[in-house]
């Protein structure tokens, strides 16, 4: 049975990554507990419009939890506390208590300037994937799938490296703004497979670089990344990554 | 360099820094379990360890060691601050996984340096010190001898508020090693799904066995001097 439940939400609103940001609070009544979170603020938003006031701005696009878009830090963890595995757009206001105050954050990082609200620049990340997150094929007729085996156990590995949806959790969890949870992933799913080998050494040197480069910090092992991770990702990616640029860099 | 220009080569020093102190650790541990069985034993260490060129050269290495695991924790600590962000969040929460040793190593590392300076004028400077430049007179008038180790452990020991510092920073290296041996491995790639709890274990006996043997050594001192 659902039932319907009264909160306050402290919202983060900031014009621009130069704004000193402030929260603002809305006390919103008789929300039914089955509504997804990013239903709520939309009914947040309809009550803004309705009374002249400028919506409240956050990114979201599939909702289904597999394009990595919805980005928020609710009650101090990232994507608020869904079950493990789940995104901002998969948590639902069943979680939360009648009369509680939920705090709603954009991820805070220097690598990741505000646009607008809790609207993030992730395109860091984009840059980290163009430096070295690929594979070079030849184009041609496909080949056989078969002509180049591979492991069961590493085809598994390298997919659920791949599920990474580069939202940022790991980013915005971590106290010293790494990457490194995103970039072992992306260099993890091509590191497993025998098409990524040839590249391995170049890719990921250029993907640590172009990290360095944007501005994230240096990981520290806290593991605070897998545990907000909303694809599960493990930071024996991480140690994968280490090795992969320690014998990159041995080797040259 | 990419030792000092990569977040990964940065990382790399401090886990082979690292390690080798904590392998110093080991040794110095060694040496002071001689002290709970033989008062002459442990002198003949200390003799060994003076003024002597190799323990010298030993303990500049030593010293190029911390100085080189401090520095690089201060500028990766600077450049961790700068990465996330003037904005701090308003609610946080650590994540049951997270322990906290691994997210105060800073913190804990300054009261691990601290406690060394405190050591380093108990004992180094009344002893290596004080062969190299007082011709082997200690700076203390209650031990005669500057290879007298086991006197001065008595004489530090006699003193309930060095105990308690002791023991604090032995509390403080546990937290720091409890997080710093596993991380040592994870940062030089030799960890996975598996080697995560292998490495994990085997760090906290380690740190908790070496912890013992100084708190353990400090404890007898402080109850019963060097008499039993």
């Amino acid at each position: 049975m659902a039932k319907n439940i009264s909160f306050t939400i402290k919202y983060w609103k900031q014009n621009g990554p130069k704004d000193a940001g402030h929260f603002e609070e809305r006390h919103m009544k008789d929300i039914p507990d089955d509504t997804s979170f990013l239903e709520m603020l939309d009914i947040l938003n309809e009550e803004l419009i309705e009374e002249g006031k400028e919506p409240f701005v956050f990114d979201h696009d599939c909702r289904e939890g597999i394009c990595g878009m919805c980005s928020l830090y609710i009650n101090g963890t990232p994507h608020g506390k869904t079950e493990r595995g789940a995104t901002t757009c998969q948590l639902y206001m069943r979680r939360f208590e009648d009369g509680c105050t939920i705090t709603v954050e954009p991820w805070r990082s220097a690598a990741f300037p505000v646009i607008k609200d809790c609207m993030v620049d992730r395109s860091a990340f984009d840059k980290i994937q163009a430096a070295g997150g690929y594979i070079s094929v030849r184009t041609g007729a496909p080949q056989d799938a078969n002509a180049i085996l591979i492991p069961k156990e590493n085809a598994d590995e390298a997919m659920d490296c791949a599920t990474c949806i580069g939202c940022g959790a790991c980013v915005a969890a971590c106290k010293n703004g790494s990457a490194m949870l995103f970039v072992s992933s992306k260099v993890s799913q091509y590191a497993l497979l025998p098409q990524g080998r040839p590249e391995a050494a170049r890719r990921a040197k250029a993907m640590v670089a172009k990290m360095d480069e944007l501005g994230f910090g240096n990981c520290t092992n806290t593991r605070a990344c897998e545990a907000v991770c909303p694809k599960n990702e493990s930071i024996s990616n991480i140690a994968r990554l280490n090795r992969e640029f320690i014998k990159a860099k041995l080797a040259d | 360099m990419w030792l000092c220009n990569s977040s990964v080569g940065r990382k790399v020093v401090m886990s082979v820094t690292g390690v080798a102190l904590i392998l110093f650790l080991t040794f110095h541990a060694c040496m002071n379990l001689v002290a709970l069985f033989s008062k002459d034993g442990y002198n003949l260490v200390c003799e060994m360890l003076g003024a002597n060129w190799y323990a010298v050269a030993a303990t500049l290495a030593l010293a190029a060691l911390v100085v080189i695991h401090f520095i690089y924790a201060v500028i990766l600590t600077l450049q961790n601050r700068k990465a996330r962000g003037n904005n701090r969040y308003a609610v946080t929460s650590r994540p049951e996984k997270v322990e906290w040793a691994s997210q105060n190593m800073f913190v804990l590392g300054v009261i691990v340096v601290l406690g060394l300076l405190l050591h380093l004028y108990n004992f180094w400077y009344n002893m290596m010190f004080a062969e190299l430049f007082n011709a082997g007179m200690p700076y203390i008038n209650e031990v005669e001898d500057a290879a007298d180790g086991y006197g001065m452990i008595a004489y530090t020991f006699s003193q309930p508020v060095f105990t308690a510092l002791y023991i604090v920073w032995f509390v403080a290296i546990w937290f720091h090693l409890t997080h710093g041996f596993w991380s040592a491995f994870q940062t030089l790639g030799w960890n996975g799904k598996i080697w995560f709890n292998r490495w994990k274990t085997i760090g906290n006996v380690y740190a908790t066995v070496l912890m013992l043997i100084f708190v353990v050594v400090a404890l007898k001192f402080a109850f019963c001097g060097g008499a039993c």
